[in-house]
């Protein structure tokens, strides 16, 4: 797959970021080089083996339903940015 | 041209488990901001989440009760998007492999019976809440809801009219409350709907561009945003427009539903297999099991209400429309009330109650014991049947103590015949001109004596005693 810089711009509006003109051409070629990595990987034959989902060979993975008391709201907050006494505190998102 | 509605839903449902579906936190409703909360739920880095298993359980239940097929091997799948509702920036749900498929929900309309496809129901978390406070012109998040256990239960394009949008969802709201697997509460947001719709000339085998509503928080809203957004889709085809794939958002006080930004509607999830949560095997035992565990549902009950009780087939489908009152109406017929005068006061007065007060019959406070108390004072001949309906209205709101309320007001039926003779004959000395029409062969004249008897009486009169005692002394007269 080619990378243009329209898909850098594509991918940098789903991921929030950024970028100054400058740097959306190293990106195109940083991109691209992932991606021919990749076609490397599909060189290989993997018609007879089963998608993976995991690497770990573990599965049902589970805890019962019970419910143990929550985490102290003040520690909890001092890991947002901007935080008052009760809530994290994001830009304008709500129409 | 007359045109044809095509409707599909995806229905969120939040699941009644105690703890939250990756973490222990508590899904209890409501709670100050952000004290349902851990690492876990909002997101913090090198947590790791682990799958509650009363929410597979609900899952597998919904699905059997829905016909759906089970899926043995299941995965989950992390979805990503950024929005402040969501700390992590993906919500883990199932794409590729949803934990149900291929379900079928018979529903009744005035048109009709069919049945409506289950496409797949699949499990995820919830989001948080957003609130914009103008003072400081900043959002605040409120994670508490972050990580409580959802279904989506997706539809095929099976709808034709707003009738079986309800229809659909009256039953599969009651199934869930039945299967003890959601309170389905619309108001507080535990039953939750989208709607997917386009419109086609009537004949035409291809589906037209759709739209996709949200924000329809009452079976009311779902109503008229369906009548709403087909009247619109078909004025702008008739006009020559095109319709636009979009996302819309319904504005209740309004009556109107809006395109979102398109920046809102920039999908492009991502989803890859999530790797924090382990696949999940379901065995043929388990499904046994959880099949065998399925409680009485609706159906069966209105067998049983008919054979066990004798009720009319009306009055076994009316009680088991809400679990609630299924539940109440057993738990009433336990304490020895007979089902049929059970089923009367509920299809009469408690029914009527609660549609005057807009509530749900599970958040109604008025306990089985109270009304068996009231019947069993009415059976006695303690109350007559017009007071007892009074002393209802009374205690229905806080569940009185319907006793003490008799005693307090003096409500107590006057069964005694010596009164009852005494009032009626200085009601006869009052109105000579009554007893005379009564001759002359107007019954009306009848009434008017029973009514002045029980004027007398202050309404407490056993009408059966009043009725029998004016009958006796007209023949004297």
């Amino acid at each position: 797959m080619k990378i243009t810089e329209e898909i850098v711009d594509y991918v940098s509006v789903l991921s929030r970021l950024k970028l100054p003109r400058e740097e959306k051409g190293k990106m195109v070629g940083e991109l691209e080089s992932i991606l021919e990595y990749m076609d490397i990987l599909n060189q290989l034959d993997t018609s007879g083996v089963e998608p993976m989902s995991h690497v770990f060979p573990v599965k049902n993975v589970t805890r019962t339903d019970e419910v143990v008391p929550s985490f102290d709201r003040a520690a909890l907050l001092q890991n947002a940015p901007v935080p008052d006494e009760e809530a994290f505190l994001v830009p304008k998102t709500v129409e | 041209m007359s045109w044809e509605i095509v409707i599909g839903l995806e229905t969120h449902v939040e699941l009644a488990t105690r703890s939250k579906i990756f973490c222990s936190c508590t899904t209890e409703f409501g709670g100050d901001p952000n004290t349902h909360c851990c690492p876990v739920c909002t997101g913090m880095p090198g947590t790791l989440p682990v799958l509650n298993q009363a929410v597979l359980e609900y899952a597998v239940r919904a699905g059997l009760a829905l016909n759906c097929s089970i899926t043995k091997y299941n995965k989950f799948d992390r979805k990503n998007y950024f929005y402040p509702d969501l700390p992590k920036a993906y919500q883990i749900s199932q794409l590729y492999l949803p934990v149900c498929r291929d379900g079928a929900v018979p529903i009744k309309t005035g048109a009709g019976e069919k049945t409506i496809h289950i496409h797949e129901i699949h499990m995820e978390e919830d989001a948080g809440k957003l609130v914009h406070d103008p003072w400081i012109d900043q959002t605040r998040a409120d994670y508490n809801r972050c990580g409580v256990p959802l279904i989506e239960i997706v539809t095929e394009p099976d709808f034709r009219s707003a009738d079986e949008v309800i229809a659909y969802l009256e039953k599969l709201k009651s199934t869930l409350q039945y299967l003890g697997v959601s309170d389905c509460k619309m108001q507080e947001g535990s039953l939750r709907c989208d709607v997917n719709l386009s419109v086609r000339p009537v004949g035409s085998a291809e589906f037209g561009t759709r739209t996709e509503m949200k924000n329809l928080n009452s079976f009311k809203a779902i109503g008229r945003a369906i009548e709403y957004e087909a009247k619109r889709q078909i004025e702008a085809i008739e006009e020559g427009k095109r319709i636009i794939q979009e996302t819309r958002r319904w504005d209740d006080n309004k009556d109107a539903s809006y395109a979102m930004r398109s920046k809102e509607n920039a999908q492009d999830y991502r989803y890859f297999p999530e790797p924090d949560i382990p696949p999940v095997e379901l065995t043929e035992d388990y499904l046994t099991e959880t099949r065998q565990g399925l409680p009485e549902m609706a159906e069966a009950k209105v067998e049983r209400y008919q054979a066990q009780f004798g009720l009319p087939a009306y009055d076994s489908e009316m009680i088991t429309g809400q679990k609630a009152l299924a539940d109440f109406f057993e738990a009433a017929v336990v304490l020895g009330t007979p089902a049929k005068l059970v089923s009367n006061w509920i299809m009469g007065e408690v029914m009527k109650k609660l549609k005057d007060c807009a509530m749900e019959a599970a958040d109604m406070k008025l306990t089985p014991p109270t009304l068996a108390r009231l019947i069993a004072l009415v059976e006695g001949g303690t109350l007559n049947r017009n007071t007892a309906v009074k002393v209802f209205d009374a205690i229905f709101a806080e569940d009185g103590d319907v006793d003490a309320y008799v005693r307090e007001h003096g409500l107590e039926q006057v069964s005694d015949t010596g009164l009852v003779q005494s009032v009626v004959e200085a009601v006869f000395a009052a109105n000579p001109k009554s007893i005379e029409d009564y001759k002359a062969g107007k019954e009306k004249a009848f009434g008017f004596l029973v009514g002045q008897t029980m004027r007398e009486l202050k309404g407490k009169a056993d009408p059966k005693v009043v009725n029998d005692t004016i009958r006796t002394l007209l023949q004297e007269q």
